[in-house]
């Protein structure tokens, strides 16, 4: 009895598979805290990079629209106005459309192997590289919509959105090819926080006589809200943060413009553009530009981030 | 009288009509446009591809007569992806191991959790401008510049967030008791992770790293500035450090430019990499289906 408690005492593991042991979760813990290192790494980077236009031009960068190399003058207020415009009314488009489309995909109008199809379809298309809608939006999109926007400016010409010629590439374009990049991410999202309201609230409403259309816009949409709202907050990310498509159709001008129709500007098509060839103080207002984009689109994130933690649990 | 009948005419009915043929109209918009632009990359760029495209060099743009192929920007495609990926799996499984098996929901691990979220939201284009800010700029590769290396460890920040979230989410799916098992019968703990835990969530992470790289295949933005673009056979371990072309970026230099022949090759291009990146979609989506349908049995 006396030798087997010694025994059992003495049993532990060979020192060599402790050492492993510890290791391998120092490294784990290690290869873990990468993620952070990287995201204030780049936060860093930027921001000291940025730091010479910075102290030279302050807050007046946001609201100046100058952007000449030649008398080293730089404002990047078309850029950004740019980037504001064109995501916030491509989302405004993009709601509409994305949600009536999750709608559609989960209530019961067509057979269920028709919705499938068509939700995993919606789904595959978020997985088109932006440069190839870019690609598309020059030859097919582009020529496709000129005869509109020329409607739109002898018609619409007296407000200010549309008050210029449309010729080629402009922001209206950028816009529409978001809302094709956008649609994938809202109607998944929103298909999914619709999806995941219990049965029990719809059965609820019909049970005291409530008609489809009423339980979905009182009882339903309520209750997945959250989820869709995180869902457009991260759409408003990505479509701040795109890049290739925009650059690609934007016209890129930084000559500045209220109309829709003229050629544009935002901060990563400006960034796409001029990055490679930049010398001097250019790249530093550069990096300042880049910086004043990613403000933008951690806000958004972490805000998205917020109301999901918030409001996830409540059913 | 009828009123335990359906009335068309009640205002509410009437109104369940019209939103029911809103949506419908609303997922029409959503969907035909989409399948038109699916359809018609396809076409077009299907109707590009010859045996030689994947043989030869691009030509350089104004040559009108002959584009040539899209070899450099195939393998610089191949390469830069095995970089990232190099890169990336190996911290991200890391990194998802640790937030998963080790990690007792502490401070550290809901902060690299909320980290991976906004990484994860960080604008394509932003990870390029740091790794040029970090490594093109200061030349700290070896004195070189633009290089595919550069532009790897670009697309790598992009893959980083969904190889931890996958590997995270994969590893918490695996029932305890499989853990309990191991560590009762005397393994310890890096032997159940390595030899219980990860085999059984293979399949899920697995599926999620592909379609992480999957998506970085197709990113642009990034590279354009970091890899930048070549137009010549890649054809040693060297031709890492200098500037290294990719079907992303080719798409995006040729549709620009004004003649015909180039932009032919970007349709071609397009064609490719729309339809590698889809089929590997499809197919673990497949996969995805099929296991859940075997482990419900």
């Amino acid at each position: 009895m006396e030798e087997k408690l010694t025994l059992f005492k003495n049993r532990k593991r060979f020192g060599i598979e402790k050492n492993i042991d510890i290791i391998f979760k120092n490294t784990a813990l290690v290869l873990s805290s990468f993620v952070a290192i990287i995201l204030l790494g780049i936060i860093l980077v930027v921001f000291f990079q940025s730091f010479e236009s910075f102290s030279r031009y302050g807050l007046k960068f946001l609201v100046t629209s100058e952007w000449n190399p030649v008398k080293d003058e730089y404002g990047a207020f078309t850029a950004i106005y740019g980037t504001l415009v064109t995501s916030f009314l491509s989302l405004l488009i993009t709601i509409p459309l994305g949600v009536g489309t999750a709608i559609f995909i989960t209530e019961d109008f067509v057979p269920k192997v028709f919705r499938e199809i068509i939700g995993s379809f919606v789904e595959l298309l978020a997985a088109i590289p932006s440069v190839v809608l870019g690609l598309w939006a020059i030859f097919v999109m582009e020529p496709f919509f000129r005869a509109f926007f020329v409607f739109l400016h002898n018609f619409f010409g007296w407000i200010p959105l549309f008050s210029t010629e449309p010729t080629g590439r402009n922001s209206l374009l950028a816009i529409l090819i978001l809302v094709v990049m956008l649609l994938p991410i809202v109607t998944s999202i929103a298909r999914d926080s619709l999806n995941q309201v219990p049965k029990k609230l719809r059965n609820a409403a019909y049970g005291i006589g409530a008609s489809r259309w009423k339980t979905i816009f009182s009882v339903i949409l309520p209750a997945a809200l959250s989820g869709i709202m995180a869902g457009v907050l991260l759409a408003l990310g990505r479509a701040m943060g795109e890049t290739m498509a925009v650059t690609m159709i934007i016209g890129n001008s930084n000559a500045f413009s209220w109309s829709l129709l003229s050629s544009g500007y935002t901060i990563s098509s400006m960034l796409a553009n001029q990055f490679g060839e930049a010398d001097g103080s250019q790249v530093s207002s550069l990096f300042y530009a880049a910086f004043v984009l990613m403000i933008l689109s951690l806000v958004v994130n972490i805000f998205a981030q917020w109301l999901v933690k918030k409001f996830s649990l409540k059913y | 009288m009828n009123s335990l009948y359906y009335q068309k005419r009640l205002s509410r009915n009437i109104g369940d009509k019209f939103f029911t043929s809103l949506s419908v109209i609303c997922a029409l918009i959503a969907i035909l446009p989409l399948i038109f632009l699916v359809t018609y990359i396809l076409i077009k760029g299907g109707s590009q591809i010859t045996p030689e495209l994947f043989t030869l060099e691009p030509n350089p743009p104004g040559d009108d007569l002959d584009a040539g192929g899209i070899n450099p920007a195939l393998i610089g495609t191949l390469i830069i992806t095995t970089v990232a990926s190099i890169i990336a799996i190996p911290v991200g499984v890391g990194g998802g191991i640790y937030l998963a098996e080790y990690s007792k929901g502490g401070a550290f691990s809901r902060f690299i959790r909320f980290g991976v979220n906004v990484l994860a939201g960080v604008p394509s284009i932003i990870a390029g401008v740091f790794i040029y800010a970090l490594i093109v700029s200061t030349k700290i590769l070896f004195g070189s510049m633009y290089s595919g290396l550069a532009g790897g460890m670009a697309l790598s920040i992009l893959m980083l967030p969904t190889v931890i979230k996958t590997t995270d989410e994969g590893l918490k799916l695996v029932p305890n008791e499989l853990r309990y098992a191991s560590l009762g019968v005397g393994a310890s703990m890096y032997t159940t992770i390595l030899k219980v835990t990860l085999p059984s969530a293979f399949r899920s992470i697995a599926t999620g790293v592909v379609l992480g790289i999957a998506r970085a295949a197709g990113e642009t933005a990034p590279l354009i500035f970091t890899a930048l673009f070549s137009y010549y056979y890649i054809t040693g371990f060297g031709d890492l450090f200098y500037e290294m072309g990719s079907l992303a970026v080719l798409i995006y230099n040729f549709a620009l430019e004004p003649y015909d022949a180039q932009n032919k090759l970007a349709w071609a291009a397009s064609f490719i990499l729309v339809l590698s990146i889809l089929s590997v979609n499809i197919f673990s989506r497949i996969l995805a289906a099929f296991t859940e349908k075997t482990k419900r049995v």
